[in-house]
């Protein structure tokens, strides 16, 4: 890939400064090694420095840089910035409140996550040398453990959106299911009951939206589905 | 400007690995702490660390923490301290196992243990054939640890102040460090943080480099804080050059895919590493893969249109073995180099990875300075570990996995110190100088004020090309001399930098131009003892010190067997020994040893 210009339709607002939010048009040159949306961003930022963003890792493991781009929520570190249409329409997050620009308050996101208990409970006396686990139990925790909390599921769920303070949302209850499904945990009963509630769980509709979005291709319905399964089990 | 003052038992900077693991310590012990870190505790770059953690369980492989010491002395290229490196290594399985209890989703082996691989320079009966010593989640050993860990410290109830900067060490007069002054990025305020204990656990700084395995947030804040506040530092010139960097992008490609089976290949699809290490060929030292790969792109042996590359060739492992321990790479292969690795090989060069120097420590954490004829005095108050400590357990070179053995093992001890010196009473809170947030309110000012700087963009990207070119793989001297210039023009620009973003909400421009200062300090230091150092050890190779029968390696013990210190204030070096006594009579010192692999 050669220098070519790209158009973005960005977000911003800056509270100390705006009345209110608005779109700005603005396009930048960029370099050949300009490959990922995240560069293009640092690019504009390089022109423009008081464009504000998130970013960490630049290869999709720290989960700083999630945002909406072209109305669906993902990476900007791993999004290729050709093949997409023009103009590049950039937002914060959705259904968070934004700080600035593409900042969001990611607070409410934190607050569910931490409300299953995400640690391993076992109360037996730590052993000299590692619990065992089967290979075969431990890779029940694939496609669980690697979360990044980069919040693009959460926010793009409309149950999320409507009751961000009642309902876990799908990462804080990706986050449960590990638990649950980790051999080495005995508080199953005490998380199940953490969830039974008409909101904290049974508010997710199986739209699906946060398995389109996840960038780590993890699916937080099936965990879901898993923990109602579990649900069931328990009540017969 | 209004300065708020909370007031701690311990500050701790960071949250990544080292500062996570401190801090377990002290919220069980019941101290007051704040954690002070730029981003949320889990966006930390130890979530980047991939291959593994070393400790001598010997799931898989005969393994003891005696071989593992003298690997990484040997690895050090024995700049390494001893008494250091003993306790690390002994900690080991210690530490290892602590994470698993505390739900870290290691792979396993058939009888439930914690899966090993092999890595380079990891070797069993002292460098006999490698052996597994690397517990491993994956291909995503770090990001599993950094999770483990936060989620612990949530259970632990520790106080976080997510996105907030450490602007300056605070020191009175007798040099005893009173805490921080922090800036919280939404609201643009300063505050400063009174503590009997001040923890640095602030990661590395390659971002002084233009091509970075590192993190954008890994700005040697930390580091640089500290040789503002005349701490020297230590050992700067050793920077890893991590062998497989993807091309073009600097993304890290785990060393564990060469663990796994992985070889590297030049132009011709010869397996060059048999030629430059015989014995444990793709899993030498890294320092000795990174130059043979510079080499074989230098002599013309390079892979692509522009022979600027060689190739890491894992196709001939099977598709599932592939998808099981390495399916991160993949992913990064797809993505960052466009090719799937079960079909192609990866293109790959060396990139700046890892900080061995930064603030000097011992191994129980303690900062230490020269003074009063003690090269190792410890500062009252001031803890630091991880990268951006030097214990010195690396030396001159580090072993991959040994990286995150670092931030278990002194994260914890730099935490059970500040327990034991609080139990004791011997950390008092003492009265805070008049002038604590001077400098760091005068830093902010000056930013306000500046008119016509230059953007911080330009500066930093002058530092990177510098640094890039005249302190890389292979070192030469009139380089390091206009290198050392260079960095100080650089020095001089930085100091006039100037941001059109004045916000006080969420001003990233202002983070980026304090984060440069920080780097400035890192690249000086790095500069000025690389420039100084007229020999060839680890990761530090210069082309007029070649390899002889008196030097092997160029490596030359009569006079530069001892670490550098480089204080900021005069651009000033300074040298201390080596400690090549262990710690216990349980080993007898490794002895002095031209090191092949």
């Amino acid at each position: 890939m050669s220098k070519r210009t790209v158009q973005f339709k960005i977000y911003r607002y800056d509270p100390d400064r705006d009345e209110k939010p608005y779109m700005q048009d603005i396009s930048v040159e960029l370099e050949a090694s300009d490959k990922k949306l995240l560069d293009a961003l640092v690019r504009l930022k390089s022109v423009d420095d008081s464009l504000s963003f998130r970013r960490s890792c630049r290869e999709g493991v720290c989960g700083s840089d999630a945002m909406n781009i072209n109305g669906k929520n993902g990476l900007a570190c791993l999004t290729d910035i050709d093949g997409l249409p023009q103009p590049i329409v950039l937002r914060p997050l959705p259904g968070l409140p934004v700080i600035r620009d593409l900042i969001v308050d990611m607070t409410q996101f934190f607050k569910q996550y931490h409300s299953i208990k995400p640690y391993l409970v076992n109360n037996d006396p730590a052993p000299e040398r590692e619990r065992l686990q089967t290979p075969e139990d431990r890779e029940e925790l694939n496609g669980l453990y690697e979360c990044i909390l980069c919040a693009c599921c959460s926010t793009s769920c409309p149950s999320f959106w409507w009751n961000p303070d009642k309902f876990v949302g799908p990462a804080g209850l990706l986050a449960a299911y590990r638990f649950i499904a980790d051999t080495r945990d005995q508080a199953t009963n005490e998380r199940l009951d953490n969830l039974e509630d008409p909101y904290r769980l049974f508010r997710c509709h199986t739209i699906m939206n946060c398995v389109d979005v996840c960038p780590k291709g993890l699916n937080p319905t099936r965990a879901i589905g898993k923990i109602k399964d579990a649900m069931v089990r328990r009540a017969v | 400007m209004n300065v708020a003052k909370r007031t701690f038992d311990a500050v701790i900077v960071g949250a990544g690995g080292a500062g996570l693991r401190a801090a377990l310590q002290l919220s069980e012990a019941g101290l007051k702490t704040a954690v002070l870190t730029k981003v949320f505790p889990t966006r930390s770059h130890t979530v980047a660390a991939q291959g593994g953690v070393a400790a001598s369980l010997g799931n898989s492989t005969e393994d003891n923490w005696h071989w593992h010491m003298y690997d990484t002395v040997k690895g050090s290229d024995w700049l390494g301290d001893q008494d250091a490196i003993e306790f690390m290594c002994k900690k080991a399985n210690e530490v290892v196992v602590e994470l698993e209890h505390y739900g870290m989703p290691f792979d396993r082996t058939d009888n439930g243990k914690i899966y090993q691989r092999p890595f380079g320079g990891h070797s069993m009966n002292y460098g006999q054939a490698p052996v597994m010593r690397s517990c491993a989640a994956a291909d995503r050993t770090g990001h599993a640890m950094l999770h483990a860990l936060y989620q612990r410290n949530v259970r632990a109830n520790t106080q976080f102040f997510v996105e907030w900067m450490a602007l300056d060490l605070i020191r009175d007069a007798d040099g005893d460090v009173l805490g921080v002054t922090a800036l919280e990025m939404e609201t643009g305020e300063i505050s400063i943080f009174h503590a009997k204990a001040t923890i640095f656990a602030t990661g590395g700084s390659g971002r002084i480099y233009y091509s970075s395995t590192n993190a954008f947030i890994n700005t040697g804040d930390g580091v640089g804080m500290a040789a503002r506040a005349g701490i020297p530092l230590e050992d700067m010139e050793f920077w890893q050059f991590h062998p497989t960097g993807v091309a073009g992008a600097g993304v890290l490609i785990t060393e564990g895919v060469r663990g796994e089976g992985g070889i590297l290949r030049n132009a011709s699809g010869e397996r060059f590493m048999e030629r430059y290490a015989p014995n444990l060929k793709d899993l030498a030292s890294r320092d000795v893969v990174s130059r043979a790969m510079t080499t074989e792109i230098n002599e013309g042996r390079g892979c692509g249109p522009d022979k600027d590359h060689v190739l890491l060739d894992i196709t001939h492992l099977s598709p599932e073995n592939i998808m099981k321990r390495l399916p991160g790479i993949r992913e990064i292969s797809i993505q960052f180099a466009g090719v799937d690795p079960i079909k192609a090989p990866i293109p790959v060069v060396p990139t700046c990875h890892y900080q061995m120097g930064g603030i000097p420590t011992n191994y129980k954490g303690q900062v230490v300075v020269p003074k009063d004829g003690n090269p190792n005095a410890p500062v009252s108050g001031f803890y630091a570990a991880g990268e951006c400590a030097c214990a010195s357990v690396h030396g001159a070179n580090r072993l991959g996995t040994n990286s995150l053995l670092d931030l278990l093992v002194f994260g914890k001890s730099a935490g059970e110190t500040v327990v034991e010196d609080f139990q004791s009473g011997q950390l008092k809170l003492k009265p805070l100088p008049s002038d604590a947030a001077d400098v760091s309110l005068a830093r902010i000012a000056r930013l306000e004020g500046q008119t016509n700087g230059e953007s911080v963009h330009e500066v930093g990207l002058e530092m990177r090309r510098t640094m890039q070119k005249h302190a890389g793989v292979f070192r030469f001297d009139n380089l390091l001399k206009e290198g050392v210039q260079k960095i100080a023009e650089v020095a001089e620009r930085a100091k006039h930098t100037e941001i059109k973003d004045k916000s006080k909400v969420w001003n990233t421009a202002r983070v980026e131009a304090l984060e440069l200062d920080n780097l400035i300090e890192v690249a000086r230091a790095t500069m000025v003892s690389a420039e100084a150092r007229k020999e060839s050890r680890g990761a530090h190779v210069r082309d007029d010190a070649p390899d002889t029968a008196e030097n092997p390696n160029g490596r030359d013990d009569a006079n530069w067997l001892k670490h550098t210190l480089w204080y900021s204030e005069g651009n000033r070096l300074d040298y201390k020994p080596v400690n090549l006594k262990p710690l216990s009579d349980d080993v007898e010192p490794i002895a002095l040893a031209k090191r092949t692999y």
